[in-house]
């Protein structure tokens, strides 16, 4: 009972699994902790709706155009240039 | 058909993609800028090995990537991991002591996101921007090979020196101040 209690107050583990299972296999003893603590928890449901979410905007704001609006210098590009040729000449 | 490098096209052709691609990781405009350097240069010593296989903005972003992650080695290593103390500390009232269950305060609570077709937005970008930088960078570091490189646990581990439970833990504790500090910025 003790154990059960614990698996159903504990939402440290419980997020810990969720973020665990985005990326491994857990083993069946955590799969089961997990199901029986999201059952009854809607703290936890939200949180994992919430976390794959988030996952997907970190994904798109690396491959949206966001960052593609830094530019090098003209002057530092031409000296870069400049610079890869005399290592090619040498 | 083999991809060849023709390096006196390199700036024109990837410096501004290198530039940002090194930017979105390590967000330092003149670091960013030594490391495109240091890629062109490093590239050049490397051109024998380049056997065409892979398109050459792939071969030169590979080249930064490992660049890169130094950096991240470098500024994550020493001692001094007062950052990572205090990101620890920012969630240690998540959760009560003795349960592990949510402290009413710190639950998550629902802030727009949670619909499938959410729009994000700039201001929304902005934020995610903001919190992903507070992280310490250790944290930011695997959780971005992770996320974004999708490099697998075990080269990530090898990388940045982190043991195999650690890095859930720092998967885990990164994700928890990111998802607090959305929903504390965005409500």
């Amino acid at each position: 009972m003790n154990n059960l209690k614990k698996i159903i107050y504990n939402c440290k583990q419980a997020t810990f699994l969720i973020e665990k299972k985005s990326f491994s296999k857990l083993s069946f003893r955590e799969m089961i902790e997990l199901r029986v603590h999201l059952y009854g928890c809607s703290f936890c449901r939200l949180y994992k709706k919430q976390s794959r979410v988030i996952n997907d905007m970190v994904q798109e704001l690396f491959r949206s155009s966001k960052y593609t609006e830094f530019r090098l210098d003209d002057n530092f590009k031409k000296e870069l240039q400049e610079r890869i040729e005399e290592e090619l000449n040498r | 058909m083999t991809n060849q490098l023709n390096p006196h096209q390199w700036v024109n052709a990837h410096a501004d993609y290198l530039y940002a691609f090194a930017i979105s990781r390590i967000n330092d405009e003149e670091q960013a800028r030594d490391l495109v350097q240091d890629t062109f240069l490093a590239a050049l010593e490397k051109a024998e090995n380049f056997e065409g296989k892979s398109s050459e903005r792939t071969w030169l972003t590979a080249i930064l990537k490992n660049k890169i992650i130094d950096v991240y080695r470098k500024k994550s290593s020493g001692l001094k991991n007062i950052e990572i103390k205090v990101a620890e500390e920012e969630q240690e009232d998540f959760f009560d002591r003795d349960s592990g269950h949510w402290v009413f305060e710190h639950g998550p609570k629902e802030f727009g996101i949670e619909d499938k077709d959410h729009i994000i937005n700039k201001e929304f970008e902005q934020i995610l921007q903001k919190c992903l930088q507070k992280l310490p960078v250790l944290w930011k570091a695997v959780f971005t090979m992770k996320h974004i490189e999708e490099e697998p646990t075990d080269t990530i581990c090898a990388e940045l020196k982190v043991t195999s439970s650690n890095f859930w833990v720092i998967i885990h504790r990164a994700k928890l101040n990111l998802r607090a500090c959305l929903q504390k910025n965005w409500i």
